[in-house]
């Protein structure tokens, strides 16, 4: 085996993880001197990591023993990932430093669980997914817990501590009995031992735990309960992060797992999946009713969307799985500016997270109200807003393959969702004006938000290129 | 293709002088009254595109026609525009109702008038992308993109309950709609295109499915039409809604209802039109005969005319399922012409609202003695509501009748009593407000129409009468395309009924 070969094609990952290890050095021995510098140097290394990943690859490129592969569907991820990431590092800055959080590790854990990530979404043998996810969640424990001194975010760190582990656990049980099973833990190995027609009782066990745990990092239903408060309790730019680029990494793990190394036992897992996706999506349209804070929201509107993402995937067709990628990209790009608004929630220098403070915001501040209300009718799915189209894809894959009593509670559960997000709307166009919020938002914030905004209002015009590009990554995945 | 796009020209024309009010923001009275000259010029100017349009429109043909077709979506999905005999006097009716409700807002609408004329035209592009619509998906975002601006104008600039009202309108019409999504997909799938000129054209989707697909479309289109017994978020809406709100909900939004009809369910779910005809009458009759017992219960005005809208679309729905020539064609009439009148109507209790500030129609009485103008132009929309010969009212509602008379008696019968109905509830109503003592003491000092109303209320007036007495501008552009549209229905009713013959035939040998 060649390990410069090997090594070649791990490039953007190396990227990450190289610059990751040389920043903690330079902040170590700089000292207490805010993140500015070290923030701008991890944006540049993601960019870097970006921009390899971008290059046109024709072939799929595997390394590590088929362990670990380079493919349009990887491509398609970790750009999603790392547009995540460095968004995440441009909309925490002014926030850490005015909280006095500015220390140099936040960027360096954000690149470490961003090397996590992506090594999740290439993961094509359980033992990479696994040390993928590990690297991941360990850099995310400490990024939730972040705000030491308070208490809410200490809560929020162990909890995710407490019960992420307890999902590792269950994953790596699951594993084991996959393993035992099967005999091996590549993804294409597994495949094939399953489509010899070899699905045991202790097989079964074996996905349903790893079902499980994956439903645990998706934060899907009925594997939730940690999501609220995690939420709730970190800083806002991190929660902003948890809701980005995390949510894709595992979503996309799920998709390949299932549908990499389980395609023959489909009807095995399928019923499972569906019912996952039909609960996310019922409990976070109902459960987000009565949330006052926006944080919390957030958190019940994303179980609700991993809802119908997981309704692509158990469709189990490339239709499916391009549904899922448009659907991430959209959720990702929605969610950005949707945090930019509730980081700008400031009075007298408190941040503030209650819905009712955004009342009359359309007279305060009447872009910002523009752009939030345009970001939360297309989380509600209404056209001709971006979201639509996401929702759109999905229920096209799951019409085909006959999921129609899913579809048909999917659409009736967004009708409910509808109603939280135009509370929103209404809050902010219909109230009467509470105080406004402190200042204009920043140049980095504006801009995110301006492009978040644009992008939900002007994807119908645009779309093609976009479900093109997840059409191409699709078919890498399931041809 | 080398013309003019002229149907994209005419749909997103709106748009572009809401933009330029957006990119324009100022403070204050000038930014008001630089939204209000915009949105009207764009406006007049769309007015203009769209009578052109109709002035050029070829009414022996039943094609579409200014088609325009480009890449959208990929994969059968496309922005694909053209209007026939049935949709283009929707796109001209839309483009004559909007400078009016800039107009009757000029005073009205005090507070943040740009974004209200913002609201209002992006509104208009999209009502009129609607009926311009040649692709399933793109139909459904304009009519589902509808929503947005009318939450938002009803949520803004409505009464005390609209908040109520606007969520009750959004989650009403939208609870009906995503069920049509889930048919759209279905069709997509198993016709591999959205393209609706193709799928009339070409598709046959089997008669077992039909029923569902029928149900989804019907969901959609009753809330919107509204039918009984799914009207109740009409009255609150219109009660709430500002002037110009209404007169938009009841002179377009409720047509989309129809049209939707005449455009997907007749012609492509033939044999689930004909088994469920029977139960569609059943709902007319009991919007046509029980809304308007409730309209005559009325207290407040725009509730009572709202009654009277799902009366109205009571014959509507008759008409458009009797299948016969003369029923579709009074259909579309009483489309047209209620989208005049009720438009109207909501005009003129505008106008004595924004005096009065009250629509409780005991507030009033013997208003003639001091608005004789206002009088005479409000008894002539009263009666053309009321369908008396001479008025547009009453061409639709005949017509209607009469192709209801040729299918089932009995439906005509009952509906005729509607007509009796309707003059009960309407004359009564003007009996309160206009004749009667001049005792109310508010009232002493009422001004008539000001110019700017009467510009406003006169080429109503002329429409109305023009409508009544001369019918046949409208079936001059609708007649070729009727007739094909019941063609195919005859065609596709024929192919879904074959195999039935055949095995039928096959078990007699």
């Amino acid at each position: 085996m060649n390990i410069s070969a090997d090594l070649a094609v791990l490039v953007p990952e190396l990227i990450l993880a190289v610059g990751a290890l040389a920043l903690l050095l330079f902040g170590a021995v700089r000292g207490e001197r805010g993140i500015g510098l070290v923030s701008a140097l991890a944006i540049i290394l993601l960019a870097a990591s970006a921009w390899f990943v971008a290059m046109p690859v024709t072939y799929e490129a595997r390394a590590f023993g088929g362990a670990f592969v380079v493919d349009d569907f990887a491509r398609f991820a970790k750009l999603l990932i790392l547009l995540g990431s460095a968004l995440t590092l441009l909309m925490a800055q002014d926030f850490l430093v005015a909280q006095g959080l500015d220390k140099f590790e936040f960027p360096v854990l954000v690149l470490l669980a961003s090397t996590g990530m992506m090594l999740m979404v290439s993961a094509s043998s359980f033992i990479a997914l696994y040390m993928g996810l590990e690297l991941q969640s360990l850099a995310l424990y400490v990024l939730a817990a972040f705000h030491r001194d308070s208490l809410r975010s200490t809560e929020a760190g162990l909890k995710y501590f407490v019960l992420g582990a307890l999902s590792s656990g269950m994953m790596l049980y699951g594993i084991s009995l996959i393993y035992g099973f099967t005999g091996t833990t590549e993804f294409s190995s597994v495949s094939h031992v399953v489509s010899a027609g070899n699905v045991g009782i202790g097989l079964i066990f074996g996905i349903v735990f790893l079902i499980s745990g994956l439903a645990f990092k998706v934060s899907a239903v009925p594997f939730h309960m940690w999501t609220p408060d995690v939420y709730e309790g970190s800083p806002t730019p991190i929660t902003a992060f948890f809701s980005m680029s995390p949510k894709v990494a595992a979503m996309i793990l799920f998709l390949r797992a299932m549908l990499g190394a389980f395609p023959a036992a489909i009807h095995e897992w399928q019923q499972i999946i569906i019912f996952v996706s039909i609960l996310s999506m019922v409990l976070g349209a109902f459960a987000a009713i009565g949330q006052t804070n926006i944080k919390r929201l957030m958190a019940y509107s994303s179980i609700g969307h991993m809802g119908y993402a997981l309704l692509g995937l158990a469709a189990g067709t490339t239709q499916g799985v391009q549904g899922v990628l448009i659907y991430l990209l959209i959720y990702l790009i929605t969610n950005a500016g949707v945090f930019v608004c509730i980081l700008n929630m400031r009075r007298g220098g408190e941040q503030i997270e209650t819905i009712a403070d955004l009342a009359g915001l359309s007279r305060t501040q009447p872009k910002m109200a523009f752009a939030m209300a345009a970001l939360m009718l297309s989380l509600a799915g209404i056209p001709p807003l971006a979201g639509f189209f996401a929702k759109f894809y999905i229920f096209l894959a799951a019409i085909n393959v006959h999921l129609y009593i899913s579809a048909v509670i999917g659409v009736l559960a967004s009708v409910v969702g509808a109603y939280y997000y135009l509370r929103i709307v209404k809050i902010m166009y219909f109230d009467e004006a509470a105080p406004a919020f402190d200042g204009t938002m920043g140049v980095k914030l504006g801009t995110i938000l301006a492009g978040s905004g644009l992008f939900t209002v002007l994807f119908v015009v645009g779309a093609e290129p976009l479900v093109m590009a997840a059409a191409n990554a699709a078919k890498a995945l399931l041809p | 293709m080398s013309h003019l796009p002229i149907l994209s020209i005419v749909t997103f024309l709106p748009m572009l002088g809401a933009l330029i009010i957006l990119l324009a923001r100022g403070q204050g009275e000038g930014a008001a009254n630089f939204a209000r000259w915009v949105a009207l010029i764009a406006t007049l100017a769309d007015l203009v595109v769209a009578i052109w349009i109709w002035a050029n429109f070829d009414g022996s043909s039943s094609a579409f026609q200014f088609v325009e077709q480009a890449n959208w979506l990929g994969s059968g999905i496309t922005y694909h525009m053209g209007v026939d005999g049935i949709s283009v006097l929707f796109v001209v009716l839309t483009a004559i109702l909007m400078p009016f409700c800039i107009l009757a807002s000029w005073k009205s609408v005090e507070s943040r008038v740009p974004e209200y004329m913002i609201a209002f035209l992006a509104l208009q592009t999209l009502m009129i992308g609607v009926f311009c619509a040649l692709d399933l998906v793109l139909f459904y975002v304009f009519f589902e993109g509808g929503l947005i601006p009318m939450f938002i104008i009803i949520g803004v600039w409505g009464g005390k309950r609209r908040v109520y009202a606007s969520f009750k309108f959004f989650l009403y019409t939208l609870l009906g709609s995503v069920l049509m999504l889930l048919a759209i997909l279905w069709m997509y799938l198993y016709a591999g295109t959205t393209d609706i000129a193709t799928l009339l054209a070409t598709a046959h989707f089997p008669v077992a499915m039909q029923g569902f697909l029928w149900f989804a479309f019907f969901a959609s289109f009753a809330v919107k039409m509204p039918m009984w017994p799914v009207h109740t978020w009409l009255p609150d809406a219109h009660v709430e809604a500002p002037t110009a709100g209404s007169v938009i909900l009841a002179g377009i939004l409720l047509k989309m209802g129809g049209y939707g009809f005449l455009r997907f369910s007749l012609p492509m779910f033939a044999s689930a039109s004909a088994t469920f005809t029977p139960f569609v009458f059943v709902l007319s009759i009991i919007a046509i005969i029980y809304t308007s017992y409730v309209a005559l219960a009325q207290e407040d005005m725009k509730k009572l005319i709202a009654y009277s809208s799902v009366a109205h679309m009571g014959f509507v729905t008759m008409g458009l399922f009797t299948l016969t020539h003369v029923g579709v064609e009074g259909g579309i009439y009483q489309m047209l012409s209620h989208g005049i009148v009720s438009g109207a109507l909501f005009l003129c209790v505008g106008v004595i609202y924004d005096r009065m500030h009250t629509r409780e129609i005991a507030a009033y009485g013997g208003l003639v003695e001091r608005m004789p103008v206002y009088a005479a132009c409000f008894m002539v929309f009263t009666l053309a509501n009321v369908g008396l010969p001479g008025t547009g009212g009453f061409v639709g509602e005949f017509l209607t009748m009469l192709g209801a008379f040729i299918v089932n008696t009995w439906v005509a019968i009952f509906a005729a009593t509607g007509v009796v109905l309707s003059a009960a509830y309407m004359l009564y109503l003007y009996w309160r407000v206009i004749f009667g003592k001049l005792v109310k003491p508010g009232l002493q000092a009422i001004q008539d129409l000001s110019a700017r109303e009467i510009a406003i209320l006169a080429p109503l007036v002329v429409a109305t009468l023009v409508m009544g007495v001369y019918p046949n501008f409208v079936f001059k552009v609708t007649s070729a395309s009727v007739d094909h549209l019941l063609n195919q229905n005859k065609m596709a009713l024929a192919i879904d009924r074959a195999p039935k013959l055949a095995s039928l035939a096959g078990a007699g040998r």
